[in-house]
């Protein structure tokens, strides 16, 4: 059934762009109705889980490589199924009103469901190598939904940008999760992450930490690799609400979470996450500031929010992990509903430049009201879940009880008063102040595109009211898969009011320095660009460098090894073997160890000179003729060789292809250029004779060892004894190949064959092309064609 | 005797390699021919030389007696040869074909396959083209 569930993503998106085209424009009221259900299926889960029982379903899928289609369900995958699920809900309605007419509706619907699948099938996924692959289709649908403005070229460039960086994290990523299942000796997580001395005893705990790691930061935008989250918002906001805020970014914080009980509690662990959940907490939440636009704003509060989830995930400790759980929804809530209410205002207005909106309160009230309400929750104002993650926030940097506390306090101070700056410019500044014009006369989104933020609006509240539901179904459950402990155990109790104790004078401070960015966000948005433009690198410059850099490297690569000169590419061949050859003889001790001088006849003489002689003449003589007839002299020497030396069908056949390549040489030679200048400069020859002495050296060296060492004659004793009672012949090399090997040499005929067609062939073109070129000629060149009727043959 | 012909082996390669190594596409041609007579003898020596002892059963016989000469390598051979040949021919004809084409046998000139790089210096093939020959004879371009 879960697997039913994860697959039917996919299932119903391969048939969105034909149900598109068949329904029309309310096709996203039938398209929502599968993540609703999939909700529902999700949530009767819920007392499950808070009771502290766990779900495993497995199928087989690659038995031989231990690959199992399983699926586990706990509280953190519950959680993070419920929100892609009811998020996606909302999306889809979201989309149809907000893609409203588009050309390619159905195109979209079908790569954010398969999106969903994904999702669904990376946080259920209990086998390493399938939660890599849906981690892996995360990042693809990512890429299509970034690029699904293909036209743009900062969409494509975006898209690619992504799958780059993500991409690049997954194999780091697939690296740490194979060396932790060959450490552990099982591809399943949920048998893996329960022995955690197992891994963090081991030699490699360092590595596959570090390989896990990377895959987590990249993919959840940790700093310095953030940079393409701001630049996927090309994408239309209905993916900047779903993807890249409130799920598939998260889905590095998800693995963090996951891999806390197996790889968490070591000192590399605390300080990798806190350090740059706390610098991306920071580096997000200052640069949020410097924009204006309001998708952008959220983009990189977003990375903060990011990385306060990986710095309470480091911290560790039951605050850290409350803290991380409800912050986990909260986020979700308030940021997927702030994103849709910035793509109502640009759908209304035609513009979502914060600097260029005002007074929009009048003619978009729901909107407002609503923007207020999410607003709120990001601020962390009571009575809103935001303000209850925000206290338990402060409770757990106040337990580190290390020096770090303070530094630690300050930063989470800090990033949350960015984050309330935040809160107020997108949901508070376009809908007060005076009006300013637009390029639309602003709107009223419709119901589709409100019943999103309205439902995330009210979770906002009805979690931070509802606070020991929250605590039973969502912390407790949350904060089991967090540190291995049974749920039960866990001390979730949430609180509204706490009495005036630290926490709360944190939130009051960070109220008042947020209110107070708010008042002179102009100001500090101008600091903040002159800061920027004075340090006038970045990331994202990087990136461009970086891709730049190994573009050019490889161009240099290969116009060094491809020169395109087929001399080259020989030169390099033959050099290779030469030292292979060598230097094998050299470090094993093959060289020969003895020349015994053996007797000689006058006839072998004979053709041995021939034969040396004609390859020497073949090789320096300037003249092609004299060099052809050496050819036919070299060949024939082997001949006679063969013959003294007992092997007379070689050498009747070698006198006969001898004879045959020194006519079709001669043929070839009528028709080129018989005086020819094309040579070697004298450095070019010495370095190639060089070369072919030491080819030849080596042949030789290796041959001469060859024949010192004993020889195998099993096989040839085999035809020698069973050639006449077998098949019946006299002559042992003729019955090898008639009877004992023919269907080797039933493919040398078919070899032979297609040569000769494949010359036929060329002959053939050359001579069709040449009629026609004569044909075209004839009247300029009659004479000239008469007096030389030789040309053809 | 097999240490002589191992030499002689290598000075054949040493030859057919320098040949390969030419800018003129005939000669590498000779040089593939040089270098498939050398990988026979090189089969040949490696399954040792026996001088007047042909590899024939005699009549009525079963099986021969005394020493006769190594089968083996010359079935292999038998068959490089034949193959030889023929790579040998088709190599010839597309030489042939090449030189109608781009009217040199200059290789380092022949370079539709890889086109140059921006700034790399091609020698035109005027080096491996025809001057001194009727033309009237030579194949005509193709396009």
């Amino acid at each position: 059934m879960m697997s039913s569930a994860v697959i039917s993503g996919f299932v119903l998106g391969a048939l969105a762009p034909w149900l598109t085209r068949a329904v029309g424009a309310r096709v996203h009221w039938l398209l929502a109705v599968l993540p609703a259900a999939l909700f529902a299926y999700f949530a009767q889960f819920l007392p499950v889980i808070a009771a502290g029982e766990s779900v495993r379903v497995a199928s087989e899928w690659v038995p031989g490589l231990d690959v199992a289609l399983s699926f586990y369900l706990d509280g953190l995958s519950l959680i993070f199924a419920l929100l892609i699920t009811g998020i996606g809900t909302f999306i889809v309605l979201y989309t149809g009103g907000y893609l409203h007419g588009h050309q390619q509706l159905g195109r979209f619907f079908l790569y954010l469901l398969s999106f969903m699948g994904s999702m669904l099938g990376l946080v259920l996924a209990d086998n390493v190598i399938t939660l890599f692959v849906f981690w892996e289709l995360t990042s693809i649908t990512s890429f299509l939904l970034i690029g699904f403005n293909h036209t743009a070229p900062r969409s494509r460039r975006a898209a690619l940008q992504a799958l780059v960086v993500t991409g690049g994290g997954g194999l780091a990523l697939l690296a740490g999760l194979l060396i932790m299942a060959s450490v552990a000796g099982t591809s399943e997580l949920s048998e893996i992450l329960s022995n955690p001395e197992v891994l963090t005893s081991s030699a490699l705990y360092v590595p596959m930490t570090i390989l896990v790691l990377l895959g987590a930061f990249s993919k959840s935008a940790q700093f310095p690799l953030h940079f393409w989250l701001p630049n996927a918002m090309e994408a239309p906001t209905p993916v900047s609400a779903y993807l890249h805020s409130s799920t598939m970014v998260k889905a590095g914080v998800y693995l963090l979470a996951r891999m806390s009980p197996g790889l968490g509690g070591t000192e590399l662990w605390f300080y990798a996450l806190v350090i740059f959940g706390a610098a991306t907490m920071l580096v997000g939440g200052f640069l949020a500031m410097r924009q204006s636009d309001l998708k952008l704003v959220l983009a990189y509060t977003t990375v903060a929010a990011l990385g306060t989830l990986t710095m309470l995930i480091g911290l560790g400790g039951e605050y850290a992990f409350k803290a991380m759980a409800l912050f986990l929804i909260t986020h979700a809530f308030y940021k997927g509903g702030l994103f849709m209410v910035a793509g109502s205002i640009d759908h209304g207005t035609g513009t979502r430049d914060a600097l260029s909106l005002g007074g929009l309160a009048r003619p978009m009230p729901a909107t407002f009201a609503v923007a207020v309400l999410l607003g709120l929750s990001m601020a962390g104002i009571v009575p809103f879940v935001g303000f209850i993650a925000k206290e338990v926030m402060y409770e757990a940097t106040l337990h580190i009880g290390a020096t770090a506390l303070i530094l630690v306090t300050a930063a989470a101070v800090l990033g949350n008063a960015f984050n309330v700056v935040a809160a107020g410019i997108v949901g508070l500044r376009p809908f007060l102040s005076a009006h300013k014009p637009t390029p639309h006369h602003p709107h009223e989104a419709p119901p589709s595109m409100l019943i999103g933020p309205i439902v995330l609006a009210a979770l906002g509240v009805i979690c931070g009211v509802g606070f020991p539901l929250t605590s039973e179904f969502v912390a407790a459950p949350v904060m089991a898969s967090l540190n291995g402990l049974p749920v039960a155990e866990q001390a979730a109790g949430l609180y509204l009011w706490h009495g005036i104790k630290p926490p709360l004078i944190l939130s009051i401070v960070t109220l008042a320095l947020g209110a107070l960015g708010f008042a002179f966000w102009p100001q500090m948005r101008a600091g903040i660009a002159a800061i920027l433009k004075a340090i006038g690198w970045g990331p994202d410059r990087g990136y461009d460098q970086a891709v730049s850099g190994l573009e050019r490297l490889a161009y240099a690569a290969t116009r060094v090894q491809q020169t395109g000169y087929l001399r080259h590419y020989l030169m390099a061949t033959f050099v290779v073997v030469a030292a292979f050859m060598l230097a094998t003889l050299f470090a094993v001790g093959g060289l020969p160890t003895q020349f015994r001088v053996p007797t000689v006849y006058l006839t072998e003489v004979i053709a041995l000179a021939l034969l040396i002689g004609g390859a020497v003449v073949a090789t320096i003589v300037y003249s092609r003729v004299a060099a052809v007839a050496a050819i036919g002299v070299v060949g024939y020497a082997v001949a006679l060789l063969f013959l003294v030396f007992s092997a007379p069908d070689l050498a009747f056949t070698q006198f006969m292809v001898e004879t045959l390549t020194v006519v079709i040489l001669v043929l070839v030679l009528m028709r080129v250029p018989l005086e020819v200048s094309a040579f070697r400069a004298r450095a070019g020859r010495l370095r190639d004779a060089a070369i072919a002495i030491a080819v030849g050296a080596s042949i030789s060296l290796v041959l001469l060892t060859t024949v010192q060492g004993p020889l195998d004659l099993r096989l040839s004793e085999y035809f020698i004894e069973n050639s006449v009672p077998l098949a019946h012949g006299h002559n042992i090399v003729n019955v090898i190949l008639v009877d004992f090997r023919a269907l080797d040499t039933l493919g040398e005929i078919f070899v032979v064959t297609i040569a000769g067609l494949s010359c036929f062939g060329l002959v053939r073109l050359a001579l069709s092309r040449r009629k026609a070129a004569r044909a075209q000629l004839q009247p300029a060149h009659r004479t000239a064609a008469a007096e030389s009727p030789g040309g053809d043959a | 005797m097999e240490s002589i012909l191992a030499i002689a082996v290598g000075i054949l390669v040493a030859c057919a390699v320098f040949l390969i190594l030419a800018r003129d596409l005939i000669r590498i041609m000779l040089g593939v021919s040089i270098l498939s007579n050398a990988a026979n003898l090189l089969i040949f020596t490696s399954g040792r030389v026996t001088r007047d002892a042909p590899p024939i059963v005699p009549e009525n016989v079963a099986v021969p007696e005394g020493v006769i000469a190594n089968p083996l390598p010359q079935a292999l051979i038998l068959t490089a040869i034949v193959i030889g040949f023929s790579l040998l021919a088709f190599a010839l004809v597309l030489s042939y074909r090449a030189f109608a084409t781009m009217r040199t046998v200059d290789v380092d000139a022949m370079r539709l396959a890889e086109p140059p790089y921006p700034g790399q210096q091609v020698p035109s093939g005027a080096a491996g083209r025809q001057a001194d020959r009727d033309p009237a004879r030579l194949p005509e371009v193709a396009e």
